[in-house]
């Protein structure tokens, strides 16, 4: 009965989307007030009937409900509450759900917030929102019902994915969702501004805080399945360049993108119709990504994987949202006002430079990801696309990225000189050149990578550039000290989160360059009692038992791990035997520590009375989090500036409903 | 990520801990160049994942075959033809250069030199502040002037 | 000419929207063989215990058309076309080889006591596979058609089902016995 509530919920939701979509759209056209404000209702509305649907699954879910099909099909009564709950959306049909319950928090977010903003400009936006709800809604209708009964009900269900029984399923979709579909706003906001004739600053200060808000999910959401994937895989990798990562990277660059050409639009008035085009565009490389992990056109493992309807659905989709949009673009960003000037060396054309990368760095990953699909149609045989292929050409684009990231905040606006802000860098420029000489000889010259130099050198320049940006920032040495401290106190939200973020990168750098050129490992078969030392850490298997989890056997592995003698930590990898469905999984143990992590990993046992161990020391991976947790933390400080809080820039000239281009 | 992405979309993973540490070459030199080939091969029944991370058992047997085929005094590039001939380039994560794959690796380049042809574009198209080039008139405009003037001055 | 720049990002989504619709309809994963139109691999496999040949070489595939079918005990699917390949044998259109990959030989041997034996000559191929891995298998089953010249011409991937072996591979060998 709940169930059938849910599945009619959706029903109803699709009906108060329809009008959503249509009424306010044609209210703000004719200028009846009326019909615009429906948008609110509406979306209230709907996030009450999505909401209905998905504490209707979450319920089947909980209360192991196996005549729902999709229940029976991914849970378990063994499994523990957290991954019932986390089941929810551990499976196409109910994460879908999921993204229709975040598209409706959005909507009403917009309505809840959005009290300021141009009755035109929030309507037709809602209405743009409404019209991608009732796609998804009609995609989940049709081809995913995630209310399916079955008839007769098995008596349990076939139980989760272990991989997937971890924390990081609570987390890692619900955020990655928040990001995607938080692109969503921007989009909506960039098609009423198109419908609308018209982009100034004011409508870029609108669109900034959802673009952040998205991108600081996005952000943490990539950043725990990158962490999630490296405690959990058992060999310390955290990044694959596989298409389901890539999926979620492009939109990241591109909403990376949007959220340093919006600031030109704000601050300048310029860069409008390229704006436009990218906040399009980071919703379309979200959607994108949906079509490429559901429909089985990029990897498809088994045919039962994958429903040529789903993969059709969504093509369509994707067609008539973003082909759409491009279309409209087409005929309506010709007619945008150009706005104010800068000069190419201007604070304006460094965050140009960083749309020129980024742009280039999407479409790179884009060409990567696809170019298998582009071989295979053209009949030009099979090719893989990996690692080797991305870092190749993908991470040598982020080197004048990085070098730019440091003389752009330096930059004044509208017209600079480089040599001034270079000057000021001087300092930066000779320690990473310290620090590229320091790192060869540590690592013993060309005993270890030759890039390592490289990279550790430009997170020196990056942290020192942003410490510079900083102290000029607050005048230090140049004025008292306490006037530069009250300086510092005074200076905005937003100012920190750049500091913070851009330093967070450099902190990022330091630790990928780390873990990735001085990992050691040892792989052995070792017996009770011996001791392998890896990186100076001496692991002594202690013994191995068998211990009984909810749903689960393991054999957990006691390793004693010292360095220098003293001892340092008792660690317990766990190599687990689920039992519904039945799959091994491995538990790694890690010790983190500020120069690395100490990662120790068990398996079965050899026939000669040992134990397969792999242990790791993989060098500043905590570099690796902390750098990514200060760009969440800088993007959080800069939504709490005042500007992007109140968001209430009023538009001088014109009453919205008025606007026609 | 990637296998756990895949999981979850797909409800098919298998842990992977390859390399047991039977199948290894006691010669470091040569394991470590082994890994180093193992982890361009792609594992044929598994996604984007190289030999040396697969648990699968054909990529247990590549990495096998691979090993002696180094141990036998074979070079990086002798065994990686030896798997190519077999499998083709498919089984190549890193693709090679050549006709079919040239829009993959110029394309980036491409892109790029298009991204930056479109801002210097754009800085031309639109003047910027420092140089506001003066526009000479037309004769069309001259004489529209010229007749303009004329009218003045005749009032 | 202004204007038409503004339609590129719509022609490249459309062009990118032919592709993928395009790869609706393509397998990611199959792979053709690179081996088609070469010789067969240079073999020469011990038998089966107690079947009576004297296990399956590179000469054995010589002067006939003939199938070589990687099949094992532990291959699930390789139970599904089992059957069918027992009624090819018994039509006597074309000799059936067996590479048992991957197996223990006895239970290998089993196997085939138990769902019929199509084969005329079995050759087993222990772990690593080495002769499996020549013929560029990437799974079992898998079923190659060889020449009167030793020579692969076809290879399917997957069960061999009725509709395959009507619509395929009977044409084939029909083809390449005139």
């Amino acid at each position: 009965m709940i169930a059938e509530i849910g599945h009619f919920a959706l029903i109803l939701a699709l009906a108060v989307a329809l009008v959503q979509a249509v009424v306010p759209l044609v209210g703000a056209s004719r200028g009846n007030a009326a019909w615009m404000a429906l948008s609110g209702p509406t979306s209230a509305a709907q996030v009450l009937l999505v909401g209905i649907s998905f504490a209707a699954l979450t319920h089947a879910y909980v209360t192991s409900d196996f005549s729902v099909m999709n229940v029976a099909q991914n849970s378990h009564t063994d499994k523990p509450m957290l991954y019932k709950v986390a089941g929810v959306w551990g499976n196409h049909e109910g994460s879908l759900l999921l993204w229709i319950t975040i598209l409706a928090v959005f909507g009403g977010a917009v309505t809840l917030f959005g009290r300021n903003l141009p009755p035109g400009l929030k309507s037709r936006a809602l209405a743009v929102q409404a019209m991608i709800t009732v796609g998804f809604l009609l995609f989940i209708l049709l081809t995913s019902n995630p209310f399916a009964r079955l008839e007769p009900p098995p008596l349990n269900g076939q139980g989760l994915n272990p991989l997937l029984q971890d924390p990081g399923l609570a987390f890692h979709p619900p955020l990655l969702y928040l990001g995607y579909v938080g692109f969503s706003m921007a989009f909506s906001f960039a098609i009423a501004a198109l419908i609308e004739g018209r982009v100034d600053a004011a409508w870029a200060r609108w669109v900034r805080p959802w673009t952040l808000a998205a991108w600081v999910f996005l952000t943490c959401g990539i950043a725990l399945g990158s962490w999630w994937a490296y405690y959990e895989l058992g060999w310390g990798g955290w990044w694959y360049w596989d298409p389901v990562e890539n999926a979620s990277f492009m939109p990241w660059l591109a909403g990376t993108a949007l959220l340093h050409s919006a600031v030109v639009v704000e601050k300048r008035d310029a860069l409008k119709s390229w704006t436009i085009l990218l906040a399009i565009t980071a919703f379309g490389l979200s959607l994108l990504g949906t079509f490429l992990v559901r429909s089985g056109v990029i990897t498809s493992v088994h045919a039962f994987a994958t429903d040529p309807a789903r993969g059709v659905f969504i093509l369509g989709l994707l067609v008539v949202a973003i082909g759409g949009s491009f279309l409209l673009y087409a005929v309506r960003a010709p007619a945008l006002k150009t706005g104010g000037l800068f000069a190419p060396l201007s604070r304006e054309g460094t965050l140009l430079l960083n749309n020129v990368l980024m742009a280039t760095g999407a479409g790179t990953v884009l060409l990567g990801t696809l170019y298998p699909l582009f071989a295979d149609a053209l009949n030009l045989g099979k090719v893989s696309v990996g690692p080797p292929f991305f870092n190749a050409v993908f991470l040598p684009l982020m080197v004048p990225m990085v070098l730019a990231m440091a003389v752009g905040p330096l930059m004044s606006w509208k017209r600079s000189d480089l040599a001034g802000a270079l000057s000021r860098l001087k300092i930066a420029a000779a320690l990473a050149v310290a620090a590229a000489i320091a790192t060869w000889v540590w690592q013993g010259g060309s005993l270890g990578p030759w890039w390592a130099a490289g990279g550790m050198a430009l997170a020196v320049w990056l942290f020192l550039g942003v410490l510079t940006e900083l102290a000029e920032r607050i005048r230090l040495f140049r004025a008292p000290f306490g006037q530069s401290l009250s300086r510092l106190a005074k200076l905005p939200r937003s100012a920190w989160g750049m500091t913070i973020t851009h330093a967070g990168l450099a902190v990022f750098i330091a630790g990928m360059t780390a873990s990735s050129a001085w990992k050691q490992e040892s792989v052995q078969s070792q017996k009770i009692g011996e001791t392998i030392t890896v990186a100076g850490y001496a692991f002594t298997l202690k013994d191995v038992q068998n211990v009984q989890g909810p749903n689960y056997l393991a054999s957990r592995g006691t390793f004693e791990v010292s360095k220098d003698g003293k001892p340092f930590a008792v660690m317990q990898p766990q190599k687990r035997q689920y039992k519904s469905p039945p799959m091994p999984t491995t538990e790694a143990a890690i010790e983190t520590t500020f120069l690395g992590d100490v990662y120790a990993v068990i398996g079965d046992s050899g026939g000669d009375g040992g134990y397969v161990t792999r242990l790791y020391f993989n060098p500043l991976v905590v570099w690796m989090w902390a750098g990514t947790g200060m760009m969440v933390l800088g993007g959080l400080v800069s939504l709490t500036d005042r500007r992007h809080r109140v968001g209430a820039p009023t538009r001088a000239r014109l009453p919205a409903h008025s606007v026609r281009a | 990520m990637k296998r756990l992405a895949l999981a979850l979309m797909l409800a098919v993973a298998a842990p992977a801990l390859a390399a047991d540490p039977s199948e290894m070459l006691k010669d470091p030199v040569l394991e470590k160049k082994a890994e180093d080939l193992g982890k361009e091969l792609r594992c044929l029944v598994c996604q984007n994942e190289s030999i040396e991370d697969s648990n699968a058992d054909l990529a247990r047997d590549l990495r096998v075959i691979v090993r002696e085929r180094f141990a036998k005094g074979e070079s990086s590039d002798q065994v990686k033809q030896y798997v190519v001939d077999r499998y083709g380039d498919y089984v190549l994560l890193n693709p090679p250069f050549k006709g079919t794959t040239l829009v993959l690796w110029l394309g980036p380049f491409a892109l790029l030199v298009v991204a930056v042809g479109a801002a210097f574009a754009f800085f031309r198209r639109r003047p910027s502040v420092n140089a506001t080039p003066v526009v000479p008139l037309s004769t069309e405009e001259k004489r529209r002037l010229d007749a303009l003037l004329k009218d003045g001055d005749r009032s | 000419m202004r204007r038409l720049l503004y339609l590129l990002p719509v022609a490249v989504f459309g062009i990118l929207a032919l592709f993928f619709l395009r790869g609706l309809t393509l397998n990611p994963r199959e792979i053709p063989s690179v081996l088609i139109n070469r010789p067969v691999p240079v073999m020469n496999l011990a038998p089966l215990p107690g079947r009576g040949d004297t296990g399956l070489t590179t000469a054995d595939l010589k002067g006939r058309v003939s199938l070589v079918n990687i099949y094992g005990s532990w291959c699930i699917a390789c139970v599904q076309e089992h059957p069918y390949l027992v009624k090819i044998k018994q039509t006597g259109i074309v000799p059936i080889h067996g590479i048992d990959w991957r197996d223990d030989p006895v239970e290998g041997a089993k196997w085939l006591k138990k769902h019929g034996d199509p084969y005329d000559r079995v050759g087993v191929d222990p772990a690593p596979g080495r002769t499996a891995i020549d013929f560029g298998v990437t799974g079992a089953p898998e079923t190659f058609i060889v020449d009167k010249d030793s020579i692969i011409r076809y290879k399917h991937i997957g069960p061999v089902t009725p509709e395959a072996w009507e619509q395929t591979l009977l044409p084939i060998i029909k083809e390449l016995n005139k």
